[in-house]
């Protein structure tokens, strides 16, 4: 039977399983939009920026293992998509972002609202399209969304002119994809667990760093089988936080620039690493010419170009986190490296990394582990990008799997509210505590109507310090305290939620944070939280750009002792 | 690690923008391209592409297993150490005067060239072989005023059996 392509888009949607698009319309891709409403299966969310529908949709991409979906017109609306695809692509997150493209006859005449968007996003797609006609419409949909959630799963881009949309064409959905060029591998090598597990066996300190790829591939039962049955202690990636409980005798915690002292410490000591689903990002291995000097490295990850890019592997195994370690699980003893164990405690009990001072103040980390007694762990934590993020990383224990979403490859600003709107739209029946800092929530502040429009229950907690604060932490460190365009000027935040017909309150003492908590919690629906916390407060374990695991350094330099104010540009 | 000459061969489908993926993915990890050439390949919907990097062994086995992450690369393969047969192209418009006409057709019937344009004051002179075979031709006839050239760049296939067919593919990402 012919359709349109609008309708061959919307049948196909519905084909893939998708129940909520996030998007924004405009010229370009008015006939989905119009054709959209007839299919009420398909839930529009309607955002206020292009940003925004990207990050809800790779939020809900990754709390829900289903392909995201996020929609924009041609021109200004497609490039606003741009950081949002950018990010999907760093972390891994299976995304279809569909645009509206000028049609046809105009494309390459520099036509109203015509950007060379497939060319703009071709190097932060995992593969995008630009469709020519409507029959090839439902094969290319089915092949985004195999190609978005398989294998190393990222985000996929189609790019349909306005003229293609209302083209009419058979419609027939195929039952599989022809794809010569793509056959991710699933199943490790035999030999090279064999081997893996011949090192395992063998070694006296080893350590498993599980990353995100833990996460995705839900392998949560095994890789704890693994660690108790060998008793190897586990440490984690920024976004390999909540793949195995913190609360675990095995558990020590993060790695990396704002990890904790004790777990990088082991990185330095092991003499074998085994790298579950993690790519050795630089700000998890600080400078790889001195990353575990005295390891060798067993690498499990689903992508083969990862093996051996930023750090030598003695036993690379390219396969599926969950099917690589249900297999390794069989050959590795039973084990106890006690030894080893009763060093890492002792470091623990040495260089705890973790403090909260006591005092009247507000301390960023005081609300952190508030949020985690209040919720005993039963909340999905999403965060901006910066200290925000690292104190969320750091003072919340993630106990329950799956429970933290963050922007970590790109590290983008103004992630965090749009994403736990796409959080709590995939996950509505969990408690979604956005971490946001200051400066990132005005970045995409524009999407506390969409929050308000949808009644989105997510209870935003601002850490407000009246700085971009990681950037001032490294001025504070390494331009002697020269705060250049580092404080803000803010709005009234409460002012701004009134606006958006959002309750909220403010908290200026340490006294008032769980009373505050508990009442965003008691509320049915989005509440703010406007934590006016010690502005000069710094995250800490931190390893200086440049330097090694080894040179983590503990606590906050004593500050040189100064009346004088700050120097800065920028308005006070 | 020093840096040396390596010649990569794929397969990629004939679709819009793959050559465009390629070039794109070189630039952003900032390998080196030394030269590349496309054209159709015994199969129907396929193109076979031969690059030429100048890289590190390990760059050069990222620079493989990038391209074959590409959607539309179907196979990569590196034929540096196999047993190859390489050959580029060259079209050289030399200038010639009846004085040196007849040296200029001596030196190319020696590479086994061709003359396949001859113009008042010019010869055009085609010479198919290895990169030092086409070098050497050049630097000959140099001395007699060269106005224009043209170079292929490498391609190259495996001697014997085929190496880069799309079975056996193994691939992810």
């Amino acid at each position: 039977m012919k359709k349109t392509g609008a309708q061959i888009l919307c049948e196909s949607l519905v084909k893939e399983g998708v129940e909520v698009i996030f998007g924004i319309l405009g010229g370009a891709i008015l006939p989905i939009y119009d054709t959209l409403s007839q299919y009420p299966q398909l839930r529009h969310i309607l955002v206020r920026h292009e940003q925004g529908a990207a990050h809800a949709a790779d939020a809900y991409a990754r709390v829900t293992h289903k392909v995201g979906v996020c929609m924009a017109t041609s021109g200004p609306g497609a490039a606003n998509l741009v950081t949002g695809i950018a990010n999907a692509y760093m972390d891994s997150s299976p995304v279809v972002a569909i645009t509206g493209q000028v049609a046809r006859p105009f494309i390459g005449r520099d036509a109203f609202q015509e950007t060379d968007i497939t060319g703009i996003t071709l190097p932060i797609t995992k593969h995008n399209y630009l469709i020519s006609s409507a029959g090839e419409l439902a094969e290319t949909v089915k092949e985004a969304f195999y190609i978005a959630r398989t294998g190393r799963s990222g985000p996929v881009h189609i790019d349909i002119p306005r003229d293609v949309q209302t083209e009419e064409a058979e419609f027939v959905y195929p039952a599989k994809v022809n794809l010569p060029g793509y056959k991710p591998v699933f199943q490790g090598h035999p030999a090279q667990i064999r081997k893996a597990a011949r090192l395992i066996n063998s070694a006296k300190q080893p350590l498993i760093i599980a990353g995100r790829g833990v996460i995705m591939s839900q392998a949560y039962a095994e890789l704890r089988e693994l660690a108790e049955k060998a008793q190897i202690p586990v440490v984690n990636t920024l976004l390999g936080l909540s793949s195995f409980p913190r609360n675990h005798v095995l558990s020590f915690g993060m790695i990396g620039m704002h990890g904790m002292a004790y777990a990088n410490m082991a990185v330095q000591d092991t003499d074998l690493i085994i790298s579950i689903g993690m790519r050795f990002d630089d700000r998890a291995t600080a400078i790889t010419g001195e990353f575990a000097p005295k390891a060798r490295i067993i690498h499990i990850d689903i992508d083969p170009a990862e093996i051996g890019k930023n750090v030598r592997v003695d036993v690379p195994i390219v396969g599926d986190v969950k099917n690589v370690l249900g297999v390794l699980n069989k050959e590795v003893n039973v084990n106890t490296h006690s030894e080893w164990l009763a060093t890492l405690n002792k470091w623990q009990g040495e260089h705890p990394s973790l403090e909260i001072r006591e005092g009247e103040e507000v301390l960023p980390q005081y609300i952190i582990r508030q949020i985690y007694e209040a919720t005993q762990g039963d909340a999905l934590v999403v965060t901006g990008v910066g200290q925000n993020q690292m104190w969320a990383a750091q003072y919340f224990p993630f106990i329950k799997p799956d429970s933290f979403v963050s922007s970590g490859g790109l590290g983008t600003m103004g992630f965090e509210l749009p994403a736990a709107m796409g959080a709590k739209v995939g996950r509505p029946d969990e408690m979604v505590w956005c971490v946001a800092g200051d400066g990132g929530f005005q970045m995409t502040i524009q999407e506390l109507a969409t929050i308000a429009a949808e009644n989105i229950g997510v209870k935003i907690a601002i850490i407000n310090n009246g700085y971009l604060g990681m950037v001032r932490q490294w001025q504070e460190l390494f331009y002697e305290r020269r705060y250049a365009h580092t404080k803000l000027w803010n709005p009234d935040f409460l002012k701004v939620a009134e606006a958006y017909e959002i309750p909220a309150v403010r908290v200026r003492r340490r006294d008032e944070v769980v009373s505050a908590i508990y009442k965003a919690m008691d509320y049915d629906g989005p509440f703010l939280i406007d934590f006016v916390v010690e502005p000069e407060e710094g995250v800490y374990p931190m390893v200086p750009p440049g330097k090694s695991l080894s040179e983590t350094m503990e606590l906050p330099k004593p500050k040189k002792v100064s009346k004088r104010k700050p120097k800065t540009l920028a308005r006070s | 690690m020093e840096a040396t000459k390596y010649t990569i061969s794929m397969l990629v489908e004939d679709k819009a923008g793959v050559l465009n993926r390629v070039a794109s993915l070189f630039r952003r990890r900032g390998f080196n391209i030394q030269s590349l050439a496309v054209g159709g390949s015994e199969q129907l919907g396929l193109s076979r592409m031969t690059v030429v990097v100048l890289a590190d062994p390990a760059q050069v086995e990222q620079v493989r297993k990038q391209l074959d992450k590409l959607i539309n690369v179907v196979k990569v393969v590196d034929l540096t150490n196999d047993d190859m047969v390489a050959r580029e192209l060259a079209l050289i418009k030399v200038a010639a005067t009846s004085s040196t006409r007849s040296e200029i057709m001596q030196i190319v019937d020696i590479f086994r060239a061709n003359i396949v344009d001859v113009g008042s004051d010019s010869l055009m002179v085609e010479v198919t072989g290895d990169e030092e075979k086409v070098n050497s031709l050049f630097e000959l006839l140099r001395r007699f005023g060269i106005k224009e050239v043209v170079r292929t760049g490498r391609v190259a296939l495996t001697r014997g059996a085929v190496a880069t067919r799309t079975d056996n593919k193994k691939k992810g990402g």
